[in-house]
């Protein structure tokens, strides 16, 4: 038995040794430059401070936060209001075709990261096929700035993160015992009633688990704000980048990635309390 | 009846919607690519001209080089190391919650924060980055992603034909070349041609390790800088071929994944 | 064929295993005969599995020792034992075809492919598996799957041959088939067999002799016939077969009473004058003419088919008592809701256990 333990755990000791020594340590050594000073070329001085998580909430950088949750929220919710239909007609959809679906869906988002935001540059911009599909209707005005927006950075965001949301409102919906929905309409309730009293809290795991992984992945992007807010919509990620490549503040920029870390482990712990619970009461219906 | 066929129809618009939604800019990317003119407003003709000048840019020729040596060597790696993660962590009497965290990491944290903190490791370290800090660090996420593919493939393996092979006279180490490691296979490859397509699509990581310079540039940091110029028909053309090759993977991937179930 | 003179192939000695605070198997000992084909039968739980797999080597015993043919083989490892296991889930390999899995266990001993062939081939015609030597086992009903397992094991020839619930996956008319077939075979190849099971009916279908387990102990060792009829406690009397118990307590005069009424028995060994459980089971229960036995009013019947079990109540027990009836004959009539029967115990099929 511990022989069988000890076998184990050499077998995972390789990659365990890898993400220890490239992961876990220099989180951190970042997590103790967060608490060191700047020094006066850039580099490090090794006095203790708090200083870098005070300019955290400085009204000049709370604001960015406060733009990166909002962008981060809307394009969360978005994400969720698309792809929860959009799961559901996969279910409905005949047994044998479910799986195709699915893979085609989620497909785009293991291509190129940087590919698919750039074919929104294609539609969005003032030469771009939505400007021209405008005009060739008729419009005769300037060509809308689509580019370089808040709403683009945003649906650059749930487009580039919907499939994952569908995948996991999917498998929690096809999960869901069929008879649960039966029993529901036996016993008079309605097909709306139905879905909000017994569908959707049974897939609510699905759907946090799909949320906070698009609100954890939006809140720390850099490439969607940076190519299709052009600069003008700053988020956090984009901080941490300016401190490390061009501010050269390294100790905020490991401040704020901290914040980063921390806002993702408590929306993860969030989540799996939530969907224990969740789960648990799925467990007992299906039982029952 | 009215119902039902009302229902099949809003579920087939809600479809037809979502996937237009999300395969029309890759559509429209991979048609102009194609477009003589290489401009969104006019279709002049089927052209290969923009393959043909891809073809002659030594920049972007020496990046998809590097990128691909980049995505080899870490997939290698990689699928080494996950695939032994996995066996050991499915074949543990008691899961270990530390190590289920160390192994979920590297699929959620942010990647602007591993990848300053990959900078800041190896600036400490005075390593000299370039293409192997880059492979170091790729290994990072594509371990845990093999891993990941593996472990799904354990969860319904039944551990009894181990004990079965030694039974019948084999040593552990025959049993693992010629049971479990033929079982595990198919589920390997497809990890590891997620791993290949993840590596290769990677931007933010590979930018912050690649180092000083131009010599370790690879193709997404290559395609970053181009599309900060602006809309070039070359990177229609770069994107369809990208494109076109992850999907291949992925395909294959998906297929074999596909063929253990039926098994 | 279990003549006792023989040397046991298998000897459990003392044999202790625990997990962590539990103990699986309790200083337990055995000894296995040449061509026995024996039974491991209790509950689940009973330490009946873990017992197999510390014979087959998959774990170790924490005391005592376990010998093959006179050799110890306490702590060697299962690839070095000369016996084989049949899993419970088969554990056939995936990858491989039905012949590919039986030529398996060959390879592993270095045997030349002309004689792996030759025996593979032979196998496949003893289990009747020819037709299906080029198929993978996902191809494979269950009752086709049980055979390739079994074949794969039996290849091997070994002294042993361990079977872990080998018909528990099946359906109920296979397993009454595979039974047979699984007896007929063991008498073919002359291999020591013994086979796992929660099933007595099983283990008294199937074994010579059958060692009923709990709790980690042998209960009761003997053939079929000794366990059904001579069960040496009650948990055995109840666990094998239906029985019917009675509360009472044995008089100064050596009769059993309770409720009101006196039967004679054989007392096996108990006191005068102490509580008792008196054993009976239903076929051994007789229906007499009126006021010639116990009396007592007929409050349901079930249909078998051949008999049927009708159930009384008496004054002796509040549960009622089970009686089997043949559907022709002589009690046919007494199967009715409501009838009142006249019943009649026989002291020598009675048995009296301590409470």
């Amino acid at each position: 038995m511990s022989s069988q333990t000890a076998r184990s755990n050499l077998m995972a000791l390789p990659a365990v040794a890898w993400l220890g020594l490239f992961m876990v340590v220099p989180c951190l050594i970042i997590l103790a430059y967060a608490f060191l000073t700047r020094g006066l070329y850039g580099g490090i001085e090794y006095t203790l401070t708090a200083e870098n998580f005070q300019r955290v909430v400085d009204p000049l950088y709370a604001k960015i936060f406060l733009t990166s949750v909002r962008i981060a929220g809307l394009a969360t919710l978005l994400a969720i209001l698309i792809a929860y239909p959009a799961a559901y007609a996969i279910c409905l959809a005949p047994k044998r075709t479910q799986p195709l679906l699915l893979f085609f869906a989620v497909l785009p988002f293991w291509s190129n990261y940087l590919i698919r935001t750039y074919a929104w540059i294609v539609l969005l911009n003032r030469e771009g096929l939505i400007n021209n599909l405008l005009r060739w209707f008729g419009y005769e005005g300037e060509p809308l700035a689509l580019l370089y927006s808040e709403g683009a950075v945003i649906t650059g965001l749930v487009y580039n993160y919907l499939p994952f949301v569908i995948l996991a409102i999917y498998s929690s919906l096809s999960r869901l015992n069929g008879e649960l929905i039966e029993a529901s309409r036996d016993l008079g309730a309605g097909r709306v009633r139905t879905f909000f009293r017994v569908t959707l809290p049974l897939t609510m795991p699905g759907v946090a688990a799909g949320g906070v992984f698009v609100f954890v992945l939006s809140i720390g992007n850099f490439v969607t704000p940076a190519l299709l807010g052009g600069g003008r919509f700053q988020m956090i990620g984009n901080l941490v980048y300016d401190q490390f490549l061009t501010a050269n503040d390294w100790p905020f920029g490991a401040a704020l990635g901290m914040v980063l870390i921390a806002v993702m482990i408590g929306l993860l712990l969030l989540q799996a309390r939530a969907s224990s619970r969740f789960s648990g009461e799925t467990q007992g219906a299906a039982n029952g | 009846m009215a119902d039902a066929w009302r229902m099949k129809l809003t579920g087939r618009t809600i479809l037809v919607l979502v996937f237009g939604f999300l395969y029309l800019p890759i559509a429209v990317l991979v048609l102009l690519s194609f477009n003589d003119s290489g401009l969104p407003t006019t279709w002049s003709g089927f052209s290969l001209r923009w393959y043909v000048s891809l073809a002659g840019n030594s920049d972007i020729l020496h990046a998809a080089w590097n990128t691909l040596v980049v995505a080899i060597f870490a997939t290698l790696i990689a699928t080494v190391l996950g695939t032994m993660l996995a066996i050991g962590m499915e074949t543990r009497k008691r899961k270990s919650t530390a190590l289920e965290a160390l192994a979920f990491a590297p699929m959620v944290i942010p990647d602007i924060v591993l990848a300053v903190a990959l900078l800041t490791l190896f600036s400490r370290l005075n390593v000299t980055m370039g293409l192997s800090t880059i492979v170091v660090s790729h290994v990072i996420f594509d371990l845990a992603f093999v891993c990941s593919v593996v472990r799904a493939r354990l969860k319904n393996f039944d551990f009894s034909i181990v004990e079965a092979s030694r039974d019948l006279g084999a040593s552990s180490l025959t049993t693992f070349w010629r049971i479990t490691f033929p079982v595990l296979l198919p589920a390997i490859i497809a990890g590891a041609l997620l791993a290949f397509t993840l590596s290769v699509d990677e931007f933010i990581i590979a930018f912050f390790t690649s180092g000083a310079g131009r010599s370790s540039i690879t193709l997404p940091m290559q395609i970053y800088s181009m599309i900060r110029f602006g809309v070039t028909p070359e990177i229609n053309a770069l994107a369809t071929i990208v494109m076109g090759v992850s999907a291949a993977a992925l395909l294959v991937s998906q297929w074999l994944n596909k063929e253990q179930m039926t098994r | 064929m279990n003549t006792p003179l023989k040397a046991p192939v298998l000897a459990v000695d003392h044999v202790v295993k625990r997990f962590g605070k539990t103990v699986a198997v309790n200083g337990l000992s055995l000894d296995i005969r040449e061509n026995e084909f024996f039974a491991l039968l209790g509950p689940s739980g009973c330490g009946k599995t873990t017992l197999l797999r510390m014979i087959a080597g998959f774990e170790v015993p924490d005391e005592g020792r376990i010998r093959l043919s006179g050799s110890d083989i306490t702590e060697q490892a299962p690839e070095k034992r000369p016996l084989n296991l049949m899993f419970q889930s088969y554990a056939l390999f995936p990858h491989m075809t039905v012949r590919q899995n039986l030529a398996y266990g060959l390879e592993m001993e270095r045997l030349g492919k002309p004689e792996i062939s030759a025996r593979v081939e032979e196998m496949l015609k003893t289990t009747d598996l020819q037709a299906l030597a080029g198929r993978k086992p996902a191809e494979l009903s269950g009752g086709q799957k049980q055979r390739v397992a079994l074949a794969r094991a039996l290849i091997k020839r070994p002294k042993v041959l361990l079977l872990d619930e080998p018909l528990g996956a099946l359906d109920k008319k296979l397993r009454e088939k595979m039974q047979l077939e699984l007896k007929r075979l063991q008498h073919e190849v002359g291999i020591t067999f013994i086979i796992v099971t929660h099933d007595q009916e099983e283990a008294l279908v199937m074994a010579d002799r059958v060692a009923v387990l709990k709790d980690g102990s042998i209960l009761q060792c003997g053939t079929p016939e000794e366990v059904y009829e001579r069960p040496a406690n009650r948990f055995v009397a109840g666990f094998i077969g239906v029985m019917n118990f009675i509360e009472g307590e044995i008089g100064a005069d050596a009769l059993f009473r309770a409720g009101g009424e006196a039967l004679a028995c054989d007392l096996g060994g108990l006191k005068r004058d102490q509580k008792a459980v008196l054993a009976v089971r239903p076929e051994n229960i007789a229906l007499k003419p009126a006021g010639a036995g116990v009396s007592g009013t007929v409050v349901d019947v079930a249909y078998h088919g051949l008999d049927r079990q009708i159930y009384v109540k008496t004054a002796l027990s509040t549960v009622p008592l089970q009686v089997r009836v043949a559907a022709t004959g002589p009690g046919a009539s007494a199967a009715q809701t409501g009838a009142v029967v006249s019943l009649g115990f026989d002291a020598a099929t009675c048995r009296l256990f301590q409470d």
